[in-house]
């Protein structure tokens, strides 16, 4: 289980220190499928590199498997199965896209293995493997390919950000059935932030983060309802339409 | 027989001191013809007016090997040395030179070799070239390559030359005078540490119609060495040129890169791009989150960004 404790973090911002996740407390089950959701700048990418150890809270705890990890260093929590991938992810020149998922696997992975990763984001894997994952990749396939790097780590927690992001709609209906695949047979708890409908309906759970705060958490079935009819709140000109 | 110290440093720039039986070889130890092997399409022939050797590859060699490694291991010891290659019209030929020095005196050792490439019409050239520098005395461990390349219509060489590791200071010096039709690529990694200096200056002159040329050049400077990049390209008709300079900045150490284009005919197209940097914090937490250390995996992308 994925529990995180009254977690606090600040960043300094032009207009002062400002609160970016407020003293949030949240469970997700082993297994499940969550989506993390709301508005921008809300705190959801802040809060899955907190759990990654990207970022250091100023306070707080995160707990994963009866394990508080808060002190822990990035690779420590990788190695204890949490994995994260990233909105943006950096180019590398001269490691190519075998490297990274060999690197990922953490073992000696054949072509054919490596392959079988890049056509479950979506990619030729011929036309890839050998590629270097550097500026010549569009921003869609380096974004599959990071997705790709998760998956052949098979860790016990994947965190994904926004993983649609910049994929075109045939790859990223693999995608979905991909996450489908992984939540259905409960190979892993997936914690994924998104904006987008398809993947929100797929999931257990549905974490509506906004202001730094939790301001749902439920069911898909009881939460997305909410959400959809909540989507022009706040908006006068789209209220008056 | 070749001791273990001399196997070795074969080794580091030549991956191997066995060399494959239907290669044409020259090996040179601390300024002497320590082996040499002829083939049938290619001969080495011993210079009579200065230390070197001349390579002749017959016109229509296909998949031609030629090694020739230089070895110093006498602390001290001075060494220069001419190599003129003739590579005949439509041959193909893989040349792998390199030298490494081990020096554990107090005394510097530096070894210069002068290179001269003539390659024929449509002939086909890899050349591959590896300094490398050891041992535990306190004296230099100096290298000089000058390579002087001339290119005749439609012939191409492929220069991949790398600087792995323990050379003190270099001045690389590469020239090229590229014909109708003809192509060189060269691909420069140097890696420099302590408080080692590199230098690497080149002249690329694109003089015949549809000539290109391409230079990419990798290195990282780490601890408080230091390196100065000087690629200078001219057209002086069509022709096509790249130069591109990637260098990654380690603790105290100095980079220059300027890199300098000049066209002499309208239909002249040359583009040059230089970046230095540090490794990306963000390149080193994606490899953490993968599982590797910071260290692990700095050494990971440092790795790959030579390779």
């Amino acid at each position: 289980m994925l529990k995180i404790d009254k977690l606090c973090f600040s960043a300094k911002t032009a207009e002062g220190e400002k609160k970016i996740i407020d003293n949030l407390s949240l469970e997700i089950a082993d297994r499940h499928f969550a989506v993390i959701t709301g508005p921008n700048g809300g705190g959801k990418t802040t809060l899955a590199r907190l759990i990654m150890g990207a970022e250091k809270p100023d306070s707080g705890k995160i707990v994963w498997n009866g394990r508080d990890i808060t002190e822990l260093s990035v690779t420590e929590r990788a190695c204890l199965g949490v994995s994260y991938g990233f909105q943006q992810p950096p180019r590398f020149k001269g490691l190519t896209v075998y490297d990274l998922l060999k690197i990922a696997s953490g073992r000696e992975m054949n072509r054919t293995e490596c392959c079988a990763y890049l056509t479950q984001v979506g990619l030729c894997a011929r036309d890839y493997v050998d590629r270097d994952m550097d500026d010549s990749l569009s921003g869609g396939e380096a974004k599959r390919i990071e997705i790709a790097t998760i998956l052949a780590r098979h860790s016990e927690l994947m965190i994904f950000d926004e993983p649609e992001a910049g994929i075109d709609l045939w790859s990223f209906t693999r995608l979905t059935e991909t996450f489908g695949t992984i939540s259905r047979r409960k190979e892993a708890t997936l914690v994924v932030i998104s904006h987008q409908e398809r993947l929100i309906a797929l999931a257990d759970e549905i974490i509506l983060i906004d202001g730094g705060k939790i301001a749902a958490h439920g069911p898909t079935a009881e939460i997305y309802p909410r959400i959809m009819g909540q989507t022009v709140r706040g908006c006068t000109v789209m209220e008056a339409v | 027989m070749l001791d273990k110290t001399v196997t070795g440093v074969l080794d580091q720039i030549s991956d191997t001191h066995e060399f494959p039986e239907t290669a044409a070889l020259n090996i040179r130890v601390d300024g002497q013809k320590a082996e040499r092997r002829n083939t049938k399409d290619i001969e080495i022939v011993t210079k009579t007016d200065k230390d070197g050797i001349d390579i002749h590859i017959a016109p229509g060699t296909k998949h031609g090997s030629v090694h020739i490694p230089v070895v110093l291991t006498k602390s001290g010891f001075k060494d220069k040395v001419y190599n003129d290659f003739y590579i005949g019209e439509d041959a193909e030929v893989e040349i792998v030179a390199g030298c490494g020095i081990h020096n554990c005196g107090c005394d510097t050792s530096q070894h210069d070799g002068i290179h001269t490439f003539h390659v024929g019409k449509n002939a086909r050239v890899h050349y591959i070239e590896k300094h490398y520098g050891e041992g535990t005395g306190t004296g230099k461990r100096i290298l000089n390559p000058q390579t002087v390349v001339y290119l005749e219509e439609g012939a191409s060489i492929t220069m991949d030359t790398s600087q792995i590791r323990g050379v003190d200071d270099t001045k690389r010096y590469t020239s090229a005078d590229v014909g109708p039709g003809a192509e060189i690529i060269i691909q420069e990694k140097i890696l420099t540490h302590g408080e080692q200096n590199a230098v690497s200056e080149m002249d690329i002159s694109l003089n015949g119609v549809g000539s290109k040329a391409r230079v990419i050049s990798r290195s990282v400077a780490k601890d408080g060495s230091s390196q100065t990049f000087y690629p200078r390209m001219k057209g002086n008709c069509e022709c096509f040129g790249h130069v591109s300079c990637d260098a990654i900045i380690m603790g105290n150490a100095h980079v220059r890169s300027i890199p300098e284009i000049a066209c002499y005919d309208v239909n002249a197209s040359l583009i040059h791009e230089a970046a230095i940097g540090r490794i990306a914090g963000v390149q080193i937490l994606k490899l953490m989150t993968l599982g590797l250390t910071a260290e692990e995996a700095e050494e990971k992308i440092l790795e790959g960004f030579l390779r």
